[in-house]
């Protein structure tokens, strides 16, 4: 597709010489680097409670960011109307962090990408409401039918389709379509006049509706859900202190996402505050692990064809046989160190300033049978599935919460237990690990990560891994 | 578009709702404007000036409900979130309990509730950078210990909300906030520590000096250097004011009207039960002029209000919207909220624990050995069972005194026990957030660590 072709062009009439226009007008005070962000972001949302429809929403957003950088300085302003004075306006107040004469000869803006990792053709937002509606009609039905102890659910269905336009003062034209989408279920269950427990399942990823009526159904997000929920039923008390923890395969991998993930984000980095700020070439997991960062996996949630900055993502190796060997970086800082860029700089929405942000996040798999790593455990924790994590990156502390685990009683997976908190210091918990599965599985696409205020969605992935050493916050 | 034009506007999009066939109709408009200096290691880093707007519309075609919202607020923008609302409206199914509050709910406090102050829009730039530099100036000034910063910044914040329905409401607010922060690293051999601090106020006036927001930022980071891990044990475990409201957060979650409808609360089923200690009295107020959580009418146009939650330890009311209510054969206790995207759901006021008698230190010297926590992370909460474990830092306490500081532990225990086990309430209730709470002690909590 040519410029002349793409969303904002089209639709909004927009050319080759306004964006050059903008971008001249952002620097007119001295800064030394510009760049604009235009998005169009159509979203629809459907919940089912009670086996009503309860909400149906749909809605359009569309704006433009200015930035410019001046050394390390950054100016940033929106507009949340396209009109050329609207959008000058926002460039002149990008352009008051510099100060002084225009300096910087702006390149000719060059042609964009050529590759797309979701090809999608109609996107869900684009077909008829009515099968979405069904398809969460179908979760509905389906976790009510799993077992008569099932007795509230919730289904959503939620997708957006983001049309996006990069021009920056070095070059880079670049105009992406980007459509995602989610299913999710919640089940409680309760057992005569119990306690009622809860099960969480959903997923999705950059995909055509075609995905959840073949490859994952309403029913398989039902089931899941209406499991967990079933198999709480009969939880105890989790232990309290430090276990011998073995991950369960896929979604557990929000341990990377939290203990090194963040912690390699460039930013922190530059600014020496993070606990792996320096430690490049250094060992910081065990020789087992192999950590990357991948941008590039088609149909992922993670994924994009370009970042928010107009760089192509790549594969990135964060952690090679347990070396640190890199950060994610976003503009601002590969210009101030001078490093390559990796295709991390990521934001919200065109009110948000880029920062460097993780897209898919997994480990490599390697070579013990998951059902090995279980037996070899005399006592322990396995962790199937999570709830969300968070990390203090200055110090390192990072917890994840688990949200179905097992104990694990002479090399066997015995009684569940009750949601614990699971807690380590990034640099150190990873050495822990002495047994990698061979069962590499990414997550089914719920992952969205918050920093600083601004969410992204994200994926994560992780073989059967054992980790001989960690603090589990339980109360038994 | 000005402000003065948003009122006409959003009374115009319910009319229009209504001629296009919608029974009942109810648009939300909110604009806002920010700012935001953020200076590092002296420097500045980053500005941000921008603003937007939006409009939400939701209409009933009898008892089915269809939401749009939009970004383009000119008539054709308009036009078409109202033709999306309509559409949806035919695809959903029939809901019983749909629909708009009563008319005779409807309305708006008549105080002045003193939300919106132009003095801090007047400040110019650089004395705003200015303050922001003088912030973390002060946190560096402090200790050399206090090596490097995650930088130091100043907010200001300008917003104003429009609701208008087809039953005759229309009301209008406007808001504004400023806030200054600091974030200092701290470092001992080799390790480092970050903590914050910030004060935020309506206007400029009202906030705390600069340098003493660097300063308690920095003996803050200071006072984690050096933390370890403690042996797992069961011991009280008291909550300074910034972590025990988020226990207030995990509450309010187990009084929101869905979850008790849904019997998704661990508090469902229990209205005039004892649930907590006799000394807990929780309140959620909208009402109290300045806080960050008053406004003259929710996000359904019905006033807000005081509503006891718990009183003297029983279980007094639920947090509710006009939906919830008429599941729950009750009233609606004004706390719809919403953004202008879907359906209302549930918001506090000013949601916060009563002060007690007994100052932060008198509650650390009555205990021998316990966990003073000063910050939790994670997501541990589980508000249908109330079990709870989260990630704790703080201090611990030996003879009553605050003796070294611990990291790496968890905390963990069940909301209920926690709730029953409240052994003390401080006299430090700050409004700082829209969520306050004095510090707490809880009696026993399992501590996990080596």
């Amino acid at each position: 597709m040519n410029f002349s072709e793409s969303f904002f062009a089209a639709k909004f009439g927009i050319t080759r010489r306004d964006l050059e226009s903008y971008l001249s007008e952002a620097l007119a005070r001295g800064g030394d680097y510009a760049d604009l962000y235009f998005e169009y972001l159509a979203t629809s949302s459907i919940a089912i409670d009670e086996s009503i429809v309860k909400s149906a929403t749909q809605g359009v957003s569309l704006g433009v960011g200015v930035r410019v950088i001046a050394g390390e300085r950054t100016g940033y302003a929106y507009s949340d109307d396209l009109s050329p004075e609207k959008i000058r306006h926002a460039a002149q107040v990008a352009a008051l962090i510099a100060s002084g004469p225009a300096k910087v000869e702006q390149t000719p803006l060059g042609e964009g990408r050529k590759r797309n990792l979701y090809p999608v053709l109609t996107a869900p937002s684009e077909t008829a409401f009515k099968e979405r509606v069904a398809l969460a009609q179908r979760a509905d039905v389906a976790a009510r039918a799993w077992d008569p102890r099932i007795f509230q659910v919730q289904a959503t269905y939620a997708d957006n389709l983001r049309e996006v336009l990069v021009a920056t003062s070095d070059g880079v034209l670049n105009f992406d379509r980007q459509p995602l989408a989610r299913m999710g279920v919640f089940a409680l269950a309760r057992d005569g006049k119990g306690v009622p427990q809860q099960g969480h399942s959903g997923g999705g990823g950059r995909y055509e509706l075609d995905f959840f009526q073949k490859e994952r159904t309403p029913e398989y997000f039902a089931a899941e859900a209406a499991r967990q929920a079933i198999v709480a039923l009969d939880a105890v008390e989790a232990p309290a202190g430090e276990q011998v923890v073995v991950l369960g395969p896929g979604w557990p991998g929000v341990l990377l996402h939290e203990a090194v993930g963040h912690g390699l984000e460039a930013d922190f980095n530059r600014k020496g505050v993070s606990a792996f700020s320096g430690r490049i070439g250094q060992q910081v997991a065990s020789p087992l692990c192999t950590v990357i960062d991948d941008g590039t996996i088609g149909g992922r949630r993670g994924s994009l064809n370009v970042d928010d900055e107009g760089n192509e993502t790549q594969r990135n190796v964060l952690i090679e046989n347990g070396i640190l060997r890199g950060y994610l970086q976003d503009k601002l800082s590969s210009r101030i160190t001078k490093a390559t860029a990796t295709g991390n700089g990521r934001r919200e929405s065109y009110e948000h300033i880029p920062m460097p942000r993780m897209t898919n996040t997994f480990m490599l798999a390697g070579e013990s049978a998951p059902e090995d790593i279980i037996k070899s455990v005399p006592r322990g924790l396995y962790c199937a599935n999570f709830g969300g994590g968070q990390v203090d990156i200055t110090s390192g502390n990072f917890v994840f919460s688990a949200s179905e685990s097992y104990l694990i009683e002479d090399g066997r997976l015995t009684r569940p237990v009750r949601n614990a908190t699971l807690i380590g210091n990034g640099p150190e918990a990873m050495k822990y690990v002495s047994m990698v599965g061979n069962d590499l599985k990414l997550d089914e696409g719920v992952g969205m990560c918050g920093k600083e205020g601004q969410s992204v969605p994200v994926g994560v992935g992780i073989p059967t891994v054992r980790i001989d050493r960690m603090t589990v916050g339980g109360t038994a | 578009m000005n402000w003065d034009a948003l009122p006409d506007l959003a009374r115009g999009v319910v009319q229009q709702a209504v001629a296009a066939g919608a029974t009942d109709a109810e648009c939300t408009i909110s604009e806002g404007d920010e700012f935001s200096a953020n200076v590092r290691m002296g420097e500045l880093e980053t500005l941000k000036e921008a603003g937007s707007r939006g409009a939400g519309l939701r209409v009933l075609i009898g008892k089915r409900m269809g939401a749009s919202y939009t970004s383009d607020l000119t008539p054709d923008g308009i036009r078409r979130m109202v033709q999306s609302a309509i559409d949806l409206a035919a695809l959903t199914t029939e809901d019983p309990h749909a629909g708009l509050p009563d008319p005779a709910e409807l309305g708006s406090l008549k105080t002045d509730l003193q939300l919106f102050s132009n003095d801090t829009a007047e400040l110019p730039t650089e004395d705003r950078i200015a303050i922001a530099k003088r912030a973390e100036a002060a946190a560096l000034a402090v200790d050399p210990r206090i090596t490097n910063s995650e930088g130091a910044s100043f907010d200001l914040s300008v917003g104003g909300r429009v609701f208008a329905n087809s039953r005759g409401f229309l009301g209008h607010y406007r808001s504004s906030y400023c806030s200054v922060s600091a974030v200092p690293v701290a470092t001992l051999d080799g390790s480092m520590e970050r903590d914050y601090w910030f004060t935020i106020a309506r206007n400029y006036k009202g906030l705390e000096d600069a340098e003493s927001v660097g300063r308690k930022a920095a003996e803050r980071a200071l006072r984690r250097l050096g933390a370890t891990k403690v042996e797992t044990q069961r011991v009280p475990v008291i909550f300074e004011p910034r972590t025990a409201r988020t226990l207030l957060g995990n509450i309010f979650e187990a009084v929101d009207g869905r979850s008790i409808y849904r019997n998704a609360s661990f508090l469902a089923g229990k209205l005039g039960e004892k649930i907590a200690d006799e000394r807990v009295n929780l309140i959620d107020d909208g009402t109290i002029p300045g806080l960050f959580g008053s406004s003259p009418f929710d996000d359904e146009g019905v006033p807000t209000r005081r509503t006891p939650v718990i009183e003297r330890g029983v279980l007094k009311n639920y947090l509710l919207n006009s939906y919830t209510a008429r599941k729950l054969n009750m009233k609606t206790t004004g706390n719809a909220s919403r953004g202008i995207t879907g359906n209302a759901g549930i918001g506090h006021g000013n949601f916060f624990l009563e002060g007690g008698t007994r100052t932060p230190g008198e509650i650390i010297r009555g205990v021998k050995n316990g966990f003073y926590v000063t910050e939790l992370i994670g997501s541990g909460v589980n508000i249908v069972t109330g079990d709870y474990s989260r990630g704790a830092v703080g201090i611990w306490i030996r003879d009553g005194e605050l003796a070294f500081p611990v990291s790496e532990v968890t905390i963990a225990g069940t909301l209920q026990e926690m709730l029953n086990g409240i052994g003390e309430i401080g006299s430090d209730l700050e409004f700082l957030s829209s969520t306050s709470a004095p510090t707490i002690m809880i009696g026993e909590m399992t501590v996990a660590g080596r």
